[in-house]
């Protein structure tokens, strides 16, 4: 889960690495008072979690509190990448003297965190390590051992950085490290870190990226940032028809019917598991198919569910048939499913037979299920139909339809 | 001959009156040979039987009764007891844990796998469905019921490591139907990180004789794709290697995940197009679709006893 | 009484059977009996979801309870 740049200052500064004194607001009269309290020059930062605010315009530079106010009006407006700002940052417009970057991810094949450090800041740090690469340092540590800090003393130095810069230096990169490892960060960026020019050194920008899986170890920080349980911060917001997904998930506890993705084709999508629907998604669009969603069923889902979410694709406009496929389930059952897509069909008063394209689920319980499909007239297939070429007939039949 | 488990290997589950645990503690009881379960762990349960299985309070207990170090643990606690469970088990001597339960944070794994690699234990997962030795036995939930594992796993010469639990059950069927036994199938697990990697399975299969060719199955995220291609081209590996990747749509949507939790693309590596293009430069072959495996396979192993 | 795809019978005498009614609402994972001081009650909501696990057949005297798939014809007793 990405914070906005607001937010991400106001974890940095909590773990004790300086910031600039910025004021975040949504309204452009605070904006210049903010301006105005701050004295001097600002800058206008427009809060997205999209990239390419600056190229977009999304920040702009005031001299004075009435110029903040007019471009905090304009930014308010702007809509960058399909994403309306949730605010702006009024920020200092600090005396720099030079831009460092530091970074904490995980490496997935050391698995352990990686601290990544440059004197060279400002830029992507992906462009610094391809053009100077001596100017990028890397240290990976412990899991187990509590952090210490001569390990960042040892990355900073590496990159070249010594006498007061690497001691001003050496405790802020401790504190992004152990922020990044006790906030269960997968992402923890302070870029640029600047260094004033009275030797001081103050966090310009952040980016956090927490990890949704321990979103329940930090209630209280999530709660008094402001973020709601709801609130996803995936890559784009979800439409209502991948939020009603969500609720047909939610219908009980029994497995899983959900994790909908909305796109705009014909073909509907009941699909599973996580494998098996990544392989199904890309063997409709290699077959020329046009997916109405992508979705994921799994864990043995209650007859509801299956149900549910099957009416949901079938309902959304633009949907012509559905095709029920997954790879061979062991533990979700093929009869469970089967029920699921007739029943939605039926409730809906649409012909199973007609609606469903094709159903191509092997495996527990199939026998049982290949009989409640013969009764409805539902062409399936067993498992010595690949995944493909399921998809095949299913894009086949659509084709013939439209 | 086979790798990680044999007929002969003992295992506990943890959590094993669980509704899931139970199923599967069935399940590896009566495939192949009939697996070693010697004990089950949940607190509080001390005395209790799961189909026969005695269960205890805690992994000491299991190790006390079996009267000697037990080799392996299934773990199917929730998310937020699995890190101590999976301590419990390295700290007892147990040195091959497969960790089935899904949504664990990352640092929790990584301390898990450091701990592991201290005490020189090997983790299989977290979000997998575990091993499974065609014929003689399985440790997990893979490829489901006895009689159904049966249908999709018989013994022979491919070794399938997989990043998807039904994928690996998928993969191995169409083997078997065109006429390829499996020597060893492993779901390695869908998250971002996990115990054991393809290239860290790697040397294992290629010490074990049955085995003649390895396919895998793959998806975007992560760098496991482009360490497992660095391992084939350093150490000149005797196996050839068949790969589907699934996915590739994803290329078009980064910053979203689909599937696992691991598939999130992170950077430009992680897509599948630069995975592929990375594979094929170590020989790896990669297939366009699950049915034309069986042939690659047959192609790869033809050309290198040629 | 009929689920599309289910039906559950439970025949008069064993249907008014308080002792009996509690007994299989405890037995079936899906919830589909309930059990009242007059007898067994049947959620018809729930009918489809039954897994055909054989608790409920398990539970009562032989031939008290009938589940019958409608798809096929096929029933269920003991």
């Amino acid at each position: 889960m990405r914070f906005f740049e607001y937010e991400a200052r106001e974890i940095v500064k909590r773990a004790g690495i300086p910031v600039t004194d910025f004021g975040f607001t949504r309204d452009a009269a605070e904006a210049k008072e903010i301006a105005a309290r701050i004295g001097g020059p600002t800058v206008i930062k427009s809060q997205v979690l999209s990239g390419g605010r600056m190229k977009a315009g999304g920040v702009q530079f005031a001299d004075t509190p009435e110029e903040a106010q007019t471009h905090a009006e304009n930014v308010l407006k702007l809509e960058i990448n399909g994403q309306m700002p949730r605010g702006i940052l009024v920020d200092p417009k600090a005396d720099i003297d030079q831009e460092f970057y530091v970074g904490v991810v995980w490496d997935g094949t050391a698995k352990q965190p990686v601290i990544i450090f440059s004197p060279v800041g400002g830029i992507d740090i992906e462009q610094v390590a391809e053009e100077q690469p001596d100017k990028v340092g890397r240290r990976h540590f412990s899991n187990i051992l509590p952090f210490s800090d001569y390990i960042a003393k040892e990355v900073i130095a590496s990159t070249g950085v010594t006498g007061s810069d690497l001691n001003k230096l050496v405790p802020i990169v401790t504190k992004l490290a152990k922020l990044f490892v006790e906030k269960d960060m997968t992402l923890a960026e302070i870029n640029p870190l600047g260094k004033l020019k009275d030797g001081s050194f103050v966090a310009l920008d952040a980016h956090m990226d927490m990890e949704n899986e321990a979103r329940g170890r930090h209630k209280a920080l999530l709660a008094d940032l402001g973020v709601a349980d709801e609130e996803t911060r995936e890559a784009r917001e979800a439409t209502p028809f991948e939020i009603a997904g969500e609720a047909v998930d939610a219908m009980d506890h029994r497995g899983v019917a959900g994790n909908v993705t909305e796109f705009d084709g014909n073909l509907g999508l009941v699909i599973g598991a996580g494998g098996g629907s990544l392989t199904l998604f890309d063997a409709v669009r290699a077959q020329g198919g046009d997916p109405a969603n992508y979705c994921e069923i799994g864990g043995n889902p209650s007859v509801n569910k299956a149900c549910g979410l099957a009416k949901l694709v079938l309902q959304k406009p633009g949907v012509d048939k559905i095709a029920v496929m997954m790879s061979i389930v062991s533990n979700t059952r093929v009869d469970i499913v089967a029920r699921g897509v007739i029943k939605a069909c039926l409730e809906l008063n649409m012909d199973p037979a007609e609606k469903i394209a094709i159903f191509r689920i092997p495996g527990a319980w199939e026998d049982e299920g290949f009989l409640i499909l013969d009764k409805y007239g539902v062409e399936y297939a067993d498992r010595s139909v690949s995944l493909h070429e399921a998809a095949r007939r299913a894009v086949e039949k659509i084709g013939a339809a439209a | 001959m086979s790798i990680l488990v044999n007929e002969n290997t003992t295992f506990i589950v943890q959590g094993i009156t669980g509704r899931e645990a139970v199923n599967l503690t069935r399940e590896c009881l009566d495939y192949g040979k009939g697996a070693k379960v010697v004990g089950g762990v949940t607190p509080g349960r001390l005395g209790r039987e799961v189909h026969g299985v005695p269960v205890f309070d805690t992994v000491a207990q299991a190790v006390a009764h079996h009267g000697s170090p037990i080799d392996g643990s299934v773990v199917t606690v929730p998310p937020a007891f699995t890190k101590d469970a999976v301590f419990e088990a390295i700290e007892n001597g147990i040195k091959l844990i497969v960790i089935v339960t899904e949504r664990i944070p990352r640092r929790d794994v990584a301390q898990m796998v450091e701990l592991a690699t201290l005490r020189g234990a090997r983790i299989i997962g977290p979000n997998c469905l575990g091993i499974i030795v065609p014929d003689v036995v399985k440790m997990g939930g893979i490829g489901g019921p006895a009689k159904d594992a049966a249908k999709s796993y018989t013994p022979g010469s491919v070794g399938v490591i997989s990043r998807s639990g039904g994928m690996t059950t998928e993969m191995s069927s169409t083997l078997t139907a065109a006429g390829l036994g499996q020597s060893t199938a492993v779901s390695i697990g869908g998250d971002a990180i996990i115990g054991s990697s393809y290239a860290e399975l790697m040397p294992l299969f290629e010490a074990d004789e049955q085995t003649e060719a390895i396919v895998i199955y793959t998806e975007p995220g992560g760098r496991m794709e482009a360490e497992l291609a660095k391992w084939v081209t350093d150490n000149n590996s005797r196996l050839p290697i068949v790969a589907f990747m699934a996915g590739r749509f994803m290329d078009e949507m980064p910053g979203m995940s689909f599937g696992h939790a691991g598939t999130i693309v992170e950077g430009k590596e992680d897509t599948a197009t630069e995975k592929i293009a990375r594979l094929a430069e170590a020989g790896i072959v990669v297939a366009e679709e699950i049915a034309e495996i069986p042939e690659l396979v047959k192609q790869a192993i033809a050309k290198r006893k040629g | 009484m009929d689920g599309v795809f289910i039906s559950v019978e439970v025949n008069g005498d064993a249907a008014a059977d308080a002792a009996l009614a509690a007994k299989l609402e405890e037995v079936c994972p899906v919830s589909i009996f309930k059990g009242t001081p007059s007898g067994v009650e049947i959620n018809a909501e729930f009918l489809d979801e039954c897994v055909l696990c054989g608790l409920c057949l398990d539970a009562a005297p032989d031939g008290a309870v009938t589940v019958t798939k409608l798809y096929s014809g096929e029933t269920l007793t003991r």
